[in-house]
This record gives C-alpha cells, sequence and structure tokens, in this order.
C-alpha cells in the first residue's frame, strides 16, 4: 500500500470518526469552537505519531514474540496514559498557558478511542512501522478534517429553529449521519 | 477514612501494584482458558476444511504449507479410500480488504475447480464487505466463482478486468478476497503434481498476485 | 440528598440512561449494532466490565491517591476488558468476530470511566455494584434496541430471524450513516419520553 493510499483511504475513503466511529465522542465537545478543534487535533497528531513508535516496538518486539497477545490492552493503556502524563509535563515546562490548554483537554485524549483504535487497526492490517506512522498521521488529519467541518455545521446548527425534542445531541448526530453519508461519495478513490 | 496524599512515591507504588495485579490476574485467566481458545481456532479451521472439500475418505489433518515471501498459504489434501487424491482445501489470506485482514479457505477438486469457500476470518463492513460471505457462491449474473477453474477464468474484478461481478459498493473488499482465492489456486497448482499436470499449467495466464 | 438503593438501580434505565440521556459510550453503540445480537453481546460485555471496575474501584478507593485517580482507573478497566476479551474469545468466538476492535475498546468506553470516577471512587462497594448493575442495564437495552431497529430496518431480520425479504430494506441503517441518524432519532425519543415522565 503505498503512503499516499493510505492517507487518502485514513482522510476519505475510510475516514476513522465517519465510518469506525473513533472519536466521535470527543468530535462533538470539541468542535464546538473552531480553535479548540485545530489545537486539539494537532495534539492528538502529536501523541499518535509518538505513541504509534512505542506501540509497534512493543507489539513487535515484545508482545509478538513472547506469546504475550492478550496484554495488548493493558500494554497499550499503560503506555498511553504515560505518554500523555508525560506530554502534560513537557507543556507545562515549556509554557504556562500551553499547559493550561493541556489540561482542559486530557479526559479527552486519555479516554479518546481514536489512539487506541489506529493502533489496533494497524496491527490488523500488518502495517509495518513507516505505514503505522502515516496511517497515524492520516488518522489525525482525519479527525481534524471532520471536526473543522464540524465546527462549521455546530454554528448552522444553532440558527436552526428545531423541535424541542431535538435540540442538542439529535440533530448533531443527524447532521453527522448526512455527513457519513457525504464520505461514502469517495468510495470509489481509491483504485 | 483518610485518603493516601498525593506525592509522587505513593503514586508509583500504587500505580505499579495495579499493573502488576493487572497483568497477574489477565495471566491467570488467560492459562486457564488458553487450551479452550485453541480448540475452538482449530475446530473452525478444520469444520471449514471438510465444508469446501469435495467427497473424501481422509484428508490431511497437518496442511502443507507455501510461503511466497508475502502470504502463506496452507494446503489440506483429501483422497479417497484408495488414498487418490480427490482434491484439497486451501487457507490463504489477503491484508488488503477495507478494514484489514481477510482469511479465506477454498476448496478444489483434483482439476483445480472451485467447489466452495469459507471465509474464516474477516472484519468488513456489515452488509457491504462481509457480503462476501456468501456473495461469491450466488448463481446470479457474474458474481460465482464456484464451478470456475482460475486457469480458464480471470477472477479478478470487472475493474480490473476480469469476469467476476464485485459486490456493489464493495470493491476493495471483493478485490482482496479474489487475490486471496487466486492465491489458493496458486498454491493448489504449484503444490500437486498430479494437478499441474492435469490443467496444463496454464495459471501462467493469470494475472500474478501481488501484494499491493 | 442520598440516593435510595432502588433510586441508584433505577436510575439508569430512563431518566438517567447511559447512551441515551447522558450521551457516553456512543462509540462503541454506533460501531457494534449493526445487528440486534451483536449490540446485546456488546452490551453485556460493558455490564461485566463496568460491575467489576465499580467493584474494584470502590475497593480500592482509600488507596489511589487524587492525582492517580485516571490512569489507576484505566488500568482497572483495561485489565477486566482484557478478561473478558479472552473469555469472549474462549467461549463465544463468533462474537469475537463480529465485535472485532471494539471489545478492547470498551476501555474507553466513558460510562465505565465516568462510574468509576464519578460515583465507584466515593461510595460503597455495595451501591457501587447496584449503580452499575443498573447503569449496565440502561446501556445494554439501549444498545440491543438500536441494534434490533438497524438489523430490521437494513435487513429485515430481528436477531437473525428473516420478517421481510431483505431486498426490501434500506441498506443505509446497517451502514455508518445509519448508525448515526438512527441513535439521533432514538435520543429524541427517549427526550420526548423523559419530559413525560
Amino acid at each position: 500500500m503505498t503512503y499516499f493510499l493510505i492517507f487518502i483511504s485514513a482522510v476519505f475513503v475510510n475516514n476513522i470518526v465517519l465510518t469506525q466511529f473513533l472519536g466521535v465522542q470527543s468530535i462533538f465537545d470539541v468542535s464546538k469552537r473552531i480553535n479548540s478543534a485545530v489545537r486539539f487535533t494537532a495534539v492528538v497528531a502529536l501523541i499518535m505519531t509518538v505513541s504509534s513508535v512505542l506501540i509497534y516496538f512493543i507489539q513487535t518486539l515484545v508482545l509478538q514474540p513472547y506469546g504475550l497477545e492478550y496484554l495488548r490492552t493493558l500494554a497499550f493503556i499503560v503506555l498511553i496514559v504515560g505518554l500523555v502524563q508525560l506530554t502534560g509535563f513537557t507543556f507545562k515546562s515549556i509554557s504556562k498557558s500551553w499547559f493550561m490548554n493541556y489540561e482542559i483537554y486530557r479526559p479527552h485524549l486519555t479516554a479518546n478511542c481514536v489512539i487506541l483504535g489506529v493502533a489496533l487497526l494497524s496491527i490488523n492490517k500488518n502495517y509495518d512501522l513507516s505505514e503505522y506512522i502515516v496511517f497515524a498521521v492520516s488518522s489525525a488529519f482525519g479527525f481534524g478534517l471532520v471536526s473543522l467541518i464540524f465546527a462549521g455545521i455546530q454554528e448552522q446548527l444553532k440558527l436552526l429553529n428545531l423541535p424541542k425534542r431535538m435540540e442538542g445531541l439529535p440533530i448533531i448526530l443527524i447532521a453527522a449521519g448526512l455527513l457519513a453519508m457525504a464520505f461514502m461519495g469517495f468510495v470509489g478513490i481509491a483504485k | 477514612m483518610k485518603k493516601l496524599t498525593s506525592n509522587f512515591k505513593n503514586i508509583f507504588l500504587v500505580l505499579t501494584g495495579i499493573i502488576l495485579l493487572a497483568v497477574i490476574s489477565s495471566s491467570v485467566v488467560h492459562s486457564l482458558v488458553k487450551d479452550k481458545i485453541q480448540q475452538s481456532k482449530e475446530e473452525k479451521l478444520l469444520g471449514a476444511v471438510r465444508k469446501v472439500l469435495p467427497a473424501y475418505d481422509h484428508f490431511d489433518t497437518k496442511p502443507t504449507e507455501m510461503n511466497d515471501g508475502v502470504e502463506v498459504m496452507r494446503m489440506y489434501k483429501a483422497y479417497d479410500k484408495q488414498n487418490h487424491f480427490v482434491g484439497a482445501a486451501v487457507e490463504s489470506s489477503s491484508n488488503n480488504g477495507y478494514i484489514g485482514h481477510i482469511d479465506v479457505m477454498v476448496g478444489f477438486d483434483q482439476l483445480g475447480q472451485i467447489l466452495n469457500y469459507v471465509v474464516t476470518e474477516q472484519n468488513e463492513t456489515p452488509g457491504l464487505g462481509a457480503r462476501i460471505l456468501d456473495w461469491f457462491k450466488t448463481n446470479h449474473k457474474n458474481q460465482s466463482i464456484l464451478g470456475k477453474n482460475a486457469s480458464t477464468a480471470n477472477l479478478s474484478v470487472r475493474n480490473d478486468g476480469g469476469d467476476i461481478d464485485a459486490i456493489t459498493g464493495a470493491t476493495i473488499t471483493s478485490r482482496a478476497f479474489l487475490f486471496a482465492v487466486r492465491n489458493a489456486y496458486f498454491a493448489f497448482t504449484s503444490n500437486t503434481e498430479q494437478v499441474a499436470s492435469a490443467v496444463n499449467l496454464k495459471a501462467d495466464s493469470i494475472q500474478t498476485p501481488t501484494n499491493h | 440528598m442520598k440516593d435510595s438503593n432502588n433510586n441508584i438501580l433505577t436510575k439508569g434505565l430512563i431518566k438517567n440512561n447511559p447512551l441515551l440521556v447522558l450521551a457516553l459510550g456512543m462509540c462503541p453503540a454506533l460501531a457494534t449494532t449493526t445487528s440486534g445480537i451483536n449490540g446485546l453481546g456488546m452490551g453485556l460485555a460493558t455490564w461485566f466490565v463496568l460491575l467489576c471496575s465499580n467493584i474494584t474501584v470502590s475497593l480500592l478507593k482509600n488507596i489511589i491517591p487524587e492525582k492517580a485517580k485516571l490512569p489507576a482507573h484505566l488500568i482497572i478497566i483495561a485489565n477486566f476488558v482484557t478478561i473478558a476479551e479472552i473469555l469472549i474469545q474462549a467461549y463465544w468466538p463468533d462474537l469475537h468476530d463480529n465485535l472485532g476492535i471494539y471489545i478492547p475498546l470498551i476501555v474507553m468506553n466513558c460510562l465505565i470511566l465516568g462510574r468509576a470516577e464519578v460515583f465507584a471512587s466515593g461510595h460503597s462497594v455495595f451501591k457501587s455494584a447496584l449503580d452499575a448493575l443498573g447503569m449496565g442495564l440502561g446501556f445494554t437495552l439501549a444498545l440491543t434496541l438500536l441494534g434490533v431497529i438497524r438489523e430490521f430496518m437494513g435487513t429485515g431480520k430481528t436477531f437473525g430471524n428473516i420478517v421481510f425479504p431483505g431486498e426490501y430494506g434500506a441498506l443505509l441503517f446497517v451502514l455508518a450513516p445509519g448508525a448515526f441518524i438512527t441513535l439521533g432519532f432514538l435520543i429524541a425519543g427517549m427526550n420526548k419520553l423523559k419530559k413525560q415522565s
């Protein structure tokens, strides 16, 4: 699989949010404003790239050779939590405002299906390290793209005159469904 | 009751302790159930072999493995009562499904004609890619591969110049599936002298499977 | 106002239904409800993890320092998810194939993490168990309902039993867009139900 194909697949054809539902929870919260969407995506991209290297090595050097695949979930969680913590410390030493922003996102980062989901998908597809990294970055990009689109959609939704029961999550979900339908149109691209 | 203070030492100790407990308890459960998992896997595999083979008396329970550097194929040869070769079941796979890995078990008769297949592992989209479970057995237009022989028919999707109609809206999954089927055929022909002569090794006329 | 035991048990059904009211666990809900049986399986697996995790978190609540709560809870949950995955793989291999990567992703289910943080770390083991039972039931019911609707509208089947021929079904319901849309309408319906009760 060429890197370009992996990118196109993760962002459009098989967008991880709209077809695999990874990160759906975060998208609805984070995409309320465009600023937060962009910042969150940047942090997610950073953590995903770093974690992909570490996760790849743990999978190929420890879990697979010693038949410890069943400990995968535990190992990855410890890794992701540690990484999020470490990133927090790094931001703290760089700038106070960076750290403050980071703290707001921390719960969303740790309990986010995206990082773990992308790791599991990579293993399923038998990607090597470089393919995994490309996949991770592309997935973050796909996540960011949908966040941005959603930020725009949520702005528009505020202007609508909706039946009371549809306000809030219901209409957002239906909008997401229509967006997912639109993205299905990309299916023919990856030939 | 007073909670432990949040100093580094306590945090480190508690977390390490919890991780250790987690690893131990998971390992215990795993070792208790390990054999059952292995047993389920074998049953599933052998069940698939039995399902796709032609009428046979016995078959090799230990498969012949073939490795072309990228994929691994496993062939289970079957024989009748007089120990004549009657056909084989070949397990092959592709990593290029829409979601990822697909495992197929294809049953061939002596001449390499496809009798049946079973998809033993896939995570494709339900209602779309997941239809590989029965789509290519359905006798509707040109989608069935049953009764076809890869030496005479081009077992690729139409988009790639082949003879087979892919699942509507699931070309990628269909392509990966057929790739696995062609690989199975290659393993079959290259591994049995009886077959090679019977089909005149027309296998080279088929597009060589490449891992794309 | 302290919650009576009965209250703890029943609030997870309608008033505080994890999926349809609190909007927790949407990721697995959308991904695994392609059929009634898958939704039910996922719900039960999540219920199991929720129960074990709530009990364990409550047992350890005085040992876990404040700052270590999130990592500690996650590791405890990951432990039970691992155990659940091993057991499902052994005894229900078909379900394991159907749910795929979403079994490990139970760890990230905001419901389980949320209950550990909000309830189990501050209440007794008994009450935490009750909370898990109630919330888990509500979640499982919601997931099964979502799965049944999608399967019925999409393929004409209910739990694999054909009700009307598949060709008349709207395939969309089994796919991603259908998941979003069906859940949206279900939540809207739940809003209406809540306001009336």
